[in-house]
Formats: C-alpha cells, sequence, structure tokens
C-alpha cells in the first residue's frame, strides 16, 4: 500500500500542478520576448503581469465551446484529450530529482519517447476531425515532421546510452555521477542534434510549421477555441518540458550539481561549500522582489510582488534546511532545485531560438532533418562506439577516446553543410518538384 | 485563354478552375480573414500536397468607390481621400495627387514647398518600406524585427504629428505648395532620425540578411524575369529588384528629387530575396536624400499664387510619381467646372499585385505568404 501511495501522490502533484506551471512558462516566454523586443509585456494583471496566467486560463474555461458544423464530433473531442494525456504520461519516469519520481523504470527513456510521441495522434486526429483545409495541412506536416525528428533525435539519445549503458533514466544521472562527468562534454554534436530536434518535435520556432499563424492560421488547432484549445496548448508546454527533463537528465546530469568531484565542507559540520549557493540565489531574488514592491504602482500590486519575495525567501529556508537533515532529504530538495534550474535554462533557449529565427519551409525542414541531422547522428553514434571500444580495450582515457569523435563529427558537419545541405533545394530539384505538380508544364 | 499562360502551363486569366481536381489536390481559400494576406485579399489556391497548381487574386473587398467620390468634390476636397488609398504612405499619395492638380492649372510649388514636399515624401518611403520589413519579416516567422522596425517607424510618424497633427492619413500638402509651415525644430528632429537610423538598418540587416533560414525561405522565391515584370506593368522596388533600372524619381524628376543625389538600388534575380535587398537599400539612399534636403530647405512663400477656387482648364493630366510601392498615377480629366470630369488612379500595388499569379507557380503554401509580403501590397489601394 505504502509502495503505492508515494508514486499516486506524486501523480497528483504533477496533474495539478502542471497547469499551472505551463501558465507561467507561457508567462516568462512573453516577459523574454517583450524584453527582446524592447516593450514590456503583460504588465495589467498583477504586478508585472504576475496574474496573467490565472486571467488566462479562466478566460479560456469560460469561453463558448465551439465544434464546427460538419466536424467528427467524437474525434473532436478525443484529439486534445488524447494530446495532453500522452504528454502528461511521459512524466511518470522522468526523476524530478532523485526522490521525486514516480516509476523508475529501466526502460525509462524509451517509455518517454515512445508515450510522448503518441501525442502526435492528437495533432493528427485533430487536424483531420475539424474538416478544414488549414487544420489538414498543418496535421499532415506535423505527422511529417514528428516522424522525421523522432529518428534524428533517437540517434543522439543513443549516443548517451552508449556512454551510460541503461535505458533507466535514474542510472543515466548516476552514470554521469561516476564517471564524473556531464555526457554533454562527453557528446556536445549528440547534444545539438538532440536540441533541434527536440524543438522540432515540440513544434516550436523555428520548426513551428504546424502551426504557422502566418501560413495556415493556426494549423491543426485552427477550429479549437476555449478549453480544448487550451488542451492543446498545455500538451505543447507539458511536451517542451518533457523534452527539457529529457536533455537534462541525459546531457546535463540531472540532479546534479555543477562540480560534482568538489566536496569541501564547512569546518566542523558535514555541509558542502557548494550546496549553500542555492538558498543563496533564492535570498538575492527575494531582496529583489523586495527593493521592487514598495515602487509598485497599486497596493494590491505591491502586496502581490512582497508575497513573491516571501515565496522566494520560504525556497530559500526549504533549502537551507534541507542542508541539515538527512542525506535523502538534502538530495531530494536540491536535486530538484538543480533539475529544474537546469530544464528552466533549456526552456530559455527554446524561447530564445524562437524569437530570433524565421520559420523553416516544410521542404526545408524534411531536408535538415534526412539530409543533415541523421547522417549527423550515425556518423555520431559510430564515432561515440568506437570511442568506447578504445576505452574499454585499451583503457583509453575516456574523455580523449571521444575528442577524435567529436571532431570527426564536426568535420563531416562542416562537409555537409558546405556542398550537401541545399536547405532551398537546387534549381533542378525545385523545376522537377514544380513539374511534377504542373499541368503540361514544357517552360 | 492567353496564349502567355497556356505555354507556362499555368491556369489561365479565367481564375482557378474548380470543377474538376486531381487526386492529391485541395482547393484552399487563403484570405479574406487570413493573418498574413496584408488586409483582405483572397487567393484561391488550387494545391497538389503543398505545391500551387494554380492560383487566382480576388480583390474589391475594400472597395470605397474613391474614384467615383472624386467626381463629386471640388479638387482640394478630394486630397483628403487619396491619403486612404495607400494609407500606409499618406503622404506619396497626396504629393502625387497636388502634383497632378498643379500641373492640370498649369501651376508650380514654390521652391520650399518642394524641398519639403520631397523631405517629407522620401521619410514616408522609409516608413512605408519599414512596416513591409517588420510584416514581410513576421510572414516569414520571424517575430522580432516588426517591433525594431515599428520603433523607428514612430519616430516618422511622431515628426508628421509635429507637422500636421496626424500621424497615418496626414493630408500634409495643399494642392500649390504646403499646408503648414514646418515646425521650429523639424530641421533638428530630422537630422536627428537620419542619423540614428543607419545603425538601426544594420540592426535589421544582422538579423536577416545573412541568416541561413531567411535566405532559404527569400532566395529562388517569387522570381519575376525582367521581361515579365515589364509586361505586366509591374514598378518599384519589385521591378528594380528584377534588374530593371527604372525610378521615376530619375526618370522623370519631380518634386526636388533633380537637386539631389541618389543611386537607384537594382538586383538581378527578381527573387523575394532581392526585393527585400532592394529596399534596404533603398532606405538608405531616402535617407541620404533627406540628409542633402534638409541641409538647405530654401526660405521663401510655401504656397504658390493659384487663387481660392479651383478651376482649371479643361483638357486632362497624367502625373506620376515614384511611390514606395512603385509607379503612383493620376489621370484627371477636367470640364472646367471646380470638380474634376474623371480621376483615375495607377495604384502600384495593384499592378504588381497582377504579377502575384506568376510568380506563385509551383511555389508551396509557405512561399505564397513570402511571395505576397514581397510585393509589399495595400489593400487599401488595390480597391481604391
Amino acid at each position: 500500500m505504502r509502495t503505492l501511495l508515494i508514486p499516486v501522490l506524486c501523480a497528483v502533484v504533477i496533474v495539478a500542478l502542471l497547469p499551472l506551471i505551463a501558465g507561467y512558462i507561457v508567462l516568462v516566454e512573453r516577459k523574454v520576448m517583450a524584453h527582446m523586443q524592447a516593450r514590456l509585456g503583460p504588465m495589467r494583471v498583477g504586478p508585472h503581469g504576475l496574474l496573467q496566467p490565472i486571467a488566462d486560463a479562466l478566460k479560456l474555461m469560460l469561453k463558448e465551446d465551439v465544434i464546427p458544423t460538419n466536424a467528427d464530433r467524437l474525434i473532436f473531442w478525443f484529439a486534445p484529450v488524447a494530446s495532453v494525456a500522452a504528454a502528461l504520461v511521459a512524466y511518470s519516469a522522468m526523476p524530478i530529482g532523485p526522490a521525486f519520481q514516480i516509476a523508475d523504470l529501466n526502460v525509462g527513456l524509451l517509455f518517454i519517447v515512445a508515450v510522448s510521441s503518441l501525442g502526435i495522434y492528437g495533432v493528427v486526429l485533430g487536424g483531420w476531425a475539424s474538416n478544414s483545409h488549414y487544420s489538414l495541412l498543418g496535421a499532415m506536416r506535423s505527422a511529417a515532421q514528428l516522424v522525421s525528428y523522432e529518428v534524428a533525435a533517437g540517434l543522439a539519445l543513443v549516443s548517451v546510452l552508449l556512454l551510460a549503458g541503461s535505458l533507466s533514466m535514474k542510472e543515466i544521472v548516476q552514470a554521469q555521477l561516476d564517471q564524473g562527468v556531464w555526457f554533454v562534454f562527453y557528446v556536445p554534436f549528440g547534444f545539438f542534434i538532440y536540441l533541434v530536434a527536440s524543438i522540432a518535435e515540440t513544434n516550436r520556432a523555428p520548426f513551428d510549421l504546424p502551426e504557422a499563424d502566418s501560413e495556415i492560421v493556426a494549423g491543426y488547432m485552427t477550429e479549437y477555441s476555449g478549453f480544448r484549445w487550451a488542451l492543446y496548448f498545455l500538451a505543447e508546454y507539458a511536451n517542451v518540458i518533457v523534452v527539457a527533463g529529457v536533455a537534462t537528465t541525459l546531457f546535463f546530469g540531472g540532479w546534479l550539481r555543477p562540480l560534482t568531484r568538489y566536496h569541501d565542507h564547512f569546518p566542523g559540520t558535514h555541509v558542502e561549500l557548494l550546496d549553500v549557493v542555492p538558498a543563496f540565489a533564492m535570498i538575492a531574488l527575494a531582496l529583489y522582489c523586495f527593493r521592487l514592491a514598495p515602487r509598485q504602482p497599486l497596493r494590491v500590486q505591491k502586496r502581490v510582488m512582497a508575497a513573491a519575495g516571501v515565496k522566494c525567501v520560504l525556497f530559500a529556508g526549504i533549502l537551507f534546511a534541507a542542508l541539515f537533515g538527512s542525506d535523502a532529504v538534502r538530495e531530494g530538495v536540491h536535486g530538484a532545485f538543480w533539475f529544474l534550474a537546469k530544464v528552466g535554462a533549456y526552456i530559455y533557449c527554446f524561447m530564445w531560438f524562437r524569437f530570433t529565427f524565421p520559420r523553416y519551409r516544410f521542404d526545408q525542414l524534411m531536408r535538415l532533418s534526412w539530409q543533415f541531422l541523421i547522417p549527423l547522428g550515425l556518423v555520431n553514434v559510430i564515432g561515440v562506439a568506437v570511442a568506447i571500444v578504445l576505452r574499454e580495450r585499451w583503457d583509453w582515457n575516456p574523455f580523449f577516446s571521444l575528442v577524435p569523435t567529436t571532431i570527426v563529427t564536426l568535420g563531416f558537419a562542416a562537409w555537409l553543410t558546405a556542398d550537401k545541405l541545399e536547405l532551398s533545394g537546387t534549381d533542378e530539384d525545385i523545376a522537377a518538384e514544380s513539374a511534377a505538380v504542373l499541368p503540361g508544364s514544357g517552360e | 485563354m492567353s496564349a502567355g499562360n497556356e505555354a507556362a502551363g499555368f491556369g489561365t486569366a479565367r481564375g482557378v478552375d474548380t470543377t474538376v481536381l486531381g487526386e492529391n489536390e485541395i482547393i484552399l481559400n487563403m484570405g479574406p480573414q487570413h493573418p498574413s494576406t496584408h488586409g483582405v485579399l483572397r487567393i484561391k489556391l488550387r494545391l497538389d500536397g503543398e505545391r500551387v497548381v494554380d492560383s487566382e487574386c480576388i480583390i474589391g473587398y475594400l472597395h470605397r468607390g474613391v474614384e467615383k467620390i472624386a467626381e463629386h468634390r471640388s479638387y482640394p476636397q478630394f486630397a483628403p481621400y487619396v491619403d486612404r488609398m495607400d494609407y500606409v504612405a499618406a503622404v506619396s499619395n497626396g504629393l502625387g495627387y497636388c502634383e497632378a492638380v498643379e500641373k492640370l492649372l498649369g501651376a508650380e510649388a514654390p521652391p520650399r514647398a518642394r524641398v519639403v514636399r520631397t523631405i517629407l515624401a522620401e521619410l514616408q518611403r522609409i516608413a512605408s518600406h519599414l512596416l513591409w520589413l517588420g510584416t514581410h519579416a513576421l510572414d516569414i516567422g520571424a517575430l522580432t524585427p516588426i517591433f525594431y522596425s515599428m520603433r523607428e517607424r514612430e519616430e516618422i510618424l511622431k515628426i508628421f504629428e509635429k507637422y500636421c497633427g496626424a500621424r497615418l492619413t496626414t493630408h500634409a500638402f495643399r494642392i500649390g505648395g504646403l499646408q503648414y509651415e514646418t515646425y521650429d525644430t523639424f530641421e533638428y528632429d530630422v537630422k536627428r532620425f537620419c542619423e540614428a537610423l543607419a545603425a538601426r538598418i544594420d540592426e535589421y540587416e544582422t538579423l536577416l540578411t545573412e541568416n541561413r533560414i531567411w535566405v532559404g525561405r527569400t532566395k529562388g522565391v517569387g522570381v519575376l524575369s525582367a521581361d515579365d515584370a515589364i509586361a505586366l506593368g509591374v514598378t518599384g522596388p519589385v521591378l528594380r529588384a528584377s534588374g530593371v533600372q527604372w525610378d521615376l524619381r530619375k526618370a522623370q524628376p519631380y518634386a526636388a528629387y533633380e537637386q539631389y543625389q541618389f543611386e537607384v538600388p537594382t538586383r538581378e534575380n527578381g527573387d523575394a530575396y532581392d526585393r527585400y535587398l532592394v529596399r534596404i537599400a533603398e532606405m538608405r539612399q531616402s535617407r541620404l536624400i533627406v540628409l542633402q534636403a534638409v541641409e538647405q530647405i530654401p526660405e521663401g512663400p510655401i504656397m504658390a499664387r493659384i487663387g481660392k477656387v479651383l478651376k482649371p482648364p479643361p483638357g486632362e493630366v497624367y502625373h506620376s510619381i515614384e511611390g514606395p510601392k512603385g509607379e503612383l498615377g493620376y489621370y484627371i480629366v477636367s470640364d472646367g467646372t471646380i470638380q474634376p470630369y474623371r480621376v483615375r488612379v495607377r495604384p502600384p500595388s495593384f499592378f504588381n499585385l497582377q504579377a502575384f499569379h506568376r510568380m506563385a507557380r509551383g511555389a508551396m503554401v509557405a512561399d505564397v505568404v513570402a511571395i505576397i509580403g514581397s510585393i509589399d501590397i495595400v489593400l487599401g489601394e488595390v480597391d481604391r
């Protein structure tokens, strides 16, 4: 009974908190976007727009539920649910710190990849059920895109699996602890491929073709509104967090803090020097909030800002108190902090790319995957395999055995981009493709 | 059936055939409500998957009968209406109309008025190109440039606002000269803006010009050959991007353009990327023109002596200027009364849009929005 209770509690916490977290990620995204674009972003609802996600959520729930006349009602209803369900189930194998994990599957990574790619059903079915051309185009794009980038992402993951020797998320982190290095330093190209592929898999710019607003209105979501739309939205951000979590676990040491090999203690205690950094960071954030609070124009805004500061102090207190708890408590709390911090940094990169790059075209997107990322991923995997053989057979230093792999992959990438990769296709390609569809083209 | 289109195997002038569809084909109505048709353009696309097999532009959703209204207004009364055609370049519209009526009257604006007109029209060209740049980038998926370009456009609109009180539909000029004398810090404001602008244009170029995705999305997209461009009556940056060096500011100078030195940027390939480069280069040239003009604005009256009631002699006139989007022409027939007998406007967007059909052949859906953006249409002007 007890063994079941904790996973169930974890699951409830995740399902309850995720919409809120997703809402605040959206707020952060809007704020980041605003600062990159020389404007302020949400400022009206709460201080600096802090209550905006709640207002948005309320609005979406109160909206009229519109189902197009000729839509397939059952599938129209089912599609967003499928999307969200797939995204949420993927969390069950995600270790948020050593203590907080619903199930430590021995095939955890495989499970996450498999389940989160089921979300495509929601997209394709929703696009088809809407009975709209825009939705259909979006769904078609999405299906092709996900299948292509799943391959590239898979190859990137394989390079880590070779190093870690396990599919269990916990053991992959453990392997990084044992080997004393984050795998991103061993296989930078694996990480690069996963970064690109994960952006594409979560349908985010510059790969947001399935919902390219300037081309096909909103893609598969065109006919969705209100709560159903909110479900798709939730699924998208839940997926972003999943890929960020996978990247963190595989490439950035999961819940491990930086400098894992540095273990100096405060004299006379068992508290490590570096473990107090998170607490102090939260205190600094709290001070910043307190400094901003009196400058808010309205009393309610002052109070919410101050409350945010108090919350930061609270977090700092928890982080600090955890240092004096048992090992399990300390590692659980601090592990969760580091994991979430890394996930946040990864999501920030997503936002940064989104506001910097124009959007790929459909054929370019496919070429990027099949002609660049997948060959690169193959070379990388072979290189890593060779490096592991070198390490195990001839006792090479693990780091130096991987340097040639990286160099070879880099050279291959340079060769691919220099000669082979014509993103827009050669003129003959375009002419041939056009000729295939144009009636009686003789020009 | 027109022979040219038939030979190209690309639909006919009669429009998209929606009756017989191939196995993989769908008809997609893009617009009139669509995020990137720049207003209320409707495009009927016949698609094979994502490829455009045939296309047809359907216009008229913003038709207000501007030309007909002109027949019931006196000459000065009609001037504010022209601002509402290309509403992102109202100053240029006003300039074209005022000069056309002046030609009909046989009058000429005094030198000071002509120089101020040139300054404002060039600022308007920059503003129009800035708006184009932002929206075009937005269409292609770059979310950020529009906020930077709107920031600079705001400075121009502030200058307009200080000059005549209006920001968008300015009605800045009067037939025979200027509506208002320039304000005290006009020269200073204009100079300060131009000095800041150079670095800002560099900034846009850093974001886009060598961006691999941007180049991939625009290079080779919507190609229009020089012959086609001339045959279709295309003008402005779209024509110059196809390699035809034709700019009315040089070819038949008006206002004060013959006094200033500037280049007419052209490119050879005639694709969306070249149109982008041409417009960026044009902004730099416009900046130089403004800087030259603002250095020495001649003193003197701002209105010619044309009398209070305008009664042009019977006759007709065609006058065209180089608007931000191309040749903006006014054909005015006078019957000797205070109202024009007929006003016909030659809006650049209307003619440039005709080339869409040719540019979109074999393109993908994503290219369609890139092509519309690169033509730089304003539906207020297309539909009138």
